[in-house]
């Protein structure tokens, strides 16, 4: 399990914003800095979590390296190979190997397709499968991994005739049926409740194991990470601020974000009704438009002091084996 | 308010396919100052319980049978206009689950708040205003926000404001549901201690609404366990996450499926197959078809809610011998 198999440098993605005519004249531009330096390796057949609070550029990151949108700048290597820019040609085959789950399983499906034609339609575009009958079994295969069996009750039917669970199971099949190595899954149970996410967590672990397969976990939820992913990386406005083991950063976190982040988490204890929880820090995440000077986090850190504020950002440093942390105090404060 | 009682409801959904047995003869308690966590999966009936205390049932969806005494007055049987004036609102307010997303992105926070205050209570222009930054203040918000649009505003200051709204009458219930579910964990834990501080402050009772067990444990006094628009179970935080641990076999399932961050598991339980059909409940236990413990007894005969100890009910009949 040492090759790695994605490794982003440097990553960056800077959306325009609308300038007043003010600005226009003045020739000065704005921008939101989705994601904004971030670096990791991901190795093969590992289940690498990307963790963060709303906005903080997870799914641009995803959809970088899906390909589906340039990087403003860094580059993005797969299997070793320079994939930022690619010809037509190599990048279909790239599409062929790295695929996503979207965050929204309502809005990704066509709801006017059955489920065999919304399985079908990366077959045709990949051109595989010589004919309606052989795609149809391919799709059925498809739906027997996850589980959506006998498949033959459900090729025939509309996404609006599944339950959320049924849903998230049928966009997980469609990732499957181009057979990838590599695949982005964006929230992929944030929209089901608990039991069903469990469930399809472990579906997702088993296929996983089984075929070889490496993740990119996308989630706001640590408690699932924790369970889930064997890596997580803590994102705050478009950078990483801390990286280790999925029980290292959480035994033992050590950016105060992450420390917050932890804090916040409900459990399923008692004799927690009447206190009031304990929340370090105030307020909430800025605009990607407007980021603070200095660590990125200072505004809303209770340690920070003037260098936070004026030193250049803290980059991330190993901090020990494979834990890394973008603080500039963290050893006094662990 | 002294308590509110709820006995045998039922609500049904009256549809095209057949009658959704949405709530089928819920009975709870609810005391001053207490708040009680209403759990279960989706579907199971949660958000219907929610407009039935209200006596607003959305269509078509009709209360068929049951009682809901609010300081002994039964609320349905008072009329549309008496509702509007003693009850919705002035008694009991609802925090509508989403209803953060709802506001109108056309229209500053002030006129959406005015109107909504403005349609339910006569008062002058100045004074409703005085009372909007009064509750603004109370829930965190300063009376900045009254110029904004929504999408100006970030999921927690809208989740606020939808609370302020819902305060503005001075309500003595409240009734939240999933006012968390959409929002990231700081911002949850920050809107369940704002809860906390209100539930003093303004000695309200609430109904917590939520799919997650872990949320409930911060919040709820008491916990009512939801299958399938039936009771399961009825008890204390204590006697729900204790060491002695839950009683019905769902509400274990339950518990087991839910992630613990401090804590690793190395295999999630979860509860195989999937809600029954309320169009057509199955008969017996409504839990029999996906239960680990199911007996003979259970495929035919509906549990009743069994007291097993004080405080503590459950509707399995593992708990009859
Ligand atoms: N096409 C775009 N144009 C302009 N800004 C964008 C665009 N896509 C994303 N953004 C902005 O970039 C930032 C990061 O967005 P992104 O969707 O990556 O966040 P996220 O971490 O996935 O959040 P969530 O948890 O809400 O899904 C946000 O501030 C968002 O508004
Ligand atoms: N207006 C309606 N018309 C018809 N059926 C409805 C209506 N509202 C709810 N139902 C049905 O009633 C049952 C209970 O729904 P309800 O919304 O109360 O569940 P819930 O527990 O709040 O679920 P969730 O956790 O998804 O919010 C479901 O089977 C649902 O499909
Ligand atoms: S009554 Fe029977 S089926 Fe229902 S929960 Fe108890 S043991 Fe399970
Ligand atoms: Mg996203
Ligand atoms: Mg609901």
């Amino acid at each position: 399990m040492s090759e790695v198999i994605l490794e982003v440098k440097d990553l960056k993605k800077w959306f325009p914003l609308k300038r007043s005519l003010g600005q226009w004249l003045r020739g000065q531009r704005t921008w939101m800095r989705a994601v904004d330096g971030v670096s990791f390796q991901i190795k093969k057949g590992e289940i690498f979590g990307l963790i963060g609070e709303s906005g903080c550029g997870k799914t641009t990151t995803g959809k970088l390296i899906m390909k589906l949108i340039e990087p403003t700048g860094g580059q993005i290597f797969f299997r070793g190979e320079d994939v930022t820019h690619l010809s037509p040609e190599a990048l279909k085959a790239y599409k062929r190997e790295v695929q996503m789950i979207f965050q929204d399983p309502y809005a990704s499906m066509n709801p006017r397709f059955r489920l065999h034609q919304v399985l079908a339609e990366p077959l045709t575009i990949h051109r595989i499968g010589a004919n309606e009958q052989e795609k149809r079994a391919l799709a059925a295969e498809a739906l027997t991994k996850v589980k959506l069996t006998p498949a033959s009750d459900f090729l025939d039917r509309f996404s609006h005739m599944l339950s959320g669970g049924q849903r998230q199971r049928a966009a997980t099949a469609r990732t499957l049926i181009l057979s990838p190595s590599f695949i982005v899954a964006d929230e992929p149970v944030s929209m089901v409740d608990l039991s069903t996410r469990a469930e399809l967590l472990q579906m997702m672990k088993d296929i996983q194991e089984e075929l070889g397969l490496t993740y990119l976990y996308i989630t706001h939820d640590l408690s699932t990470a924790r369970y889930f992913a064997d890596r997580i990386a803590v994102m705050y406005l478009g950078r990483i601020v801390e990286m280790g083991t999925a029980d290292e950063l959480i035994d033992h976190p050590l950016h105060p974000y992450t420390k917050a982040l932890i804090a916040a988490v409900p459990e399923p204890v008692p004799g927690r009704v009447n206190l009031i929880k304990e929340i370090p820090i105030k307020g909430e995440i800025p605009s990607a438009a407007q980021i603070p000077s200095g660590c990125r986090f200072h505004p809303r850190c209770p340690f920070a002091v003037d260098d936070c504020r004026h030193l250049t950002a803290a980059k991330l440093i190993l901090a020990g084996p494979g834990h890394a942390v973008a603080c500039w105090r963290y050893k006094e404060l662990d | 308010m002294e308590k509110l009682e709820v006995k045998k409801i039922k609500l049904y959904y009256f549809t095209s396919k057949g009658v959704i047995h949405a709530l089928d003869g819920v009975s709870f308690e609810l005391r001053a100052g207490e708040t009680l966590g209403v759990v279960g999966e989706s579907g199971c009936g949660k958000t219907t319980l929610g407009t039935a205390l209200l006596n607003m049932p959305t269509p078509p969806g009709r209360i068929v049978a049951g009682e809901i005494r609010l300081d002994g007055v039964d609320i349905l049987k008072l009329n549309e206009n008496e509702l509007r004036k003693q009850i919705r609102w002035e008694k009991m307010a609802m925090v509508f689950q989403g209803a953060m997303n709802c506001l109108t992105p056309v229209y500053t926070i002030r006129k959406q708040m005015m109107e909504t205050i403005l349609s339910h209570r006569k008062m002058a222009k100045e004074e409703a205003e005085a009372r909007i930054i009064k509750y603004l203040n109370l829930v965190g918000l300063s009376a900045d926000v009254l110029r904004r649009y929504p999408h100006e505003l970030s999921g927690g200051m809208k989740q606020r404001i939808v609370i302020a709204t819902a305060l503005f009458l001075e309500p003595q219930i409240v009734i939240c549901d999933e006012p968390t579910t959409a929002l990231d964990v700081v911002v949850q834990a920050q809107i369940i201690n704002l809860l906390k501080k209100l539930k003093q402050q303004l000695k309200l009772s609430f109904i917590f609404i939520t799919h997650d067990l872990a949320t409930e444990a911060e919040v709820a006094d008491r916990i009512l366990v939801m299958y399938a628009g039936k009771v399961a179970e009825i008890g204390t935080n204590e006697q729900i996450y204790g060491p002695r641990g839950a009683a019905h076999p769902y509400t274990q399932l339950l518990m087991a499926a839910t992630p613990r961050l401090r804590q690793k598991v190395d295999q999630l339980a979860f509860i195989p197959g999937t809600p029954p059909d309320l169009l057509a409940p199955p008969a017996g236990c409504r839990f029999h078809l996906r239960c680990p413990q199911v007996m003979a007894r259970c495929r035919q005969e509906e549990p009743p809610l069994i007291e097993i100890e004080p405080a503590h009910t459950v509707a399995c009949w593992r708990w009859k011998q």
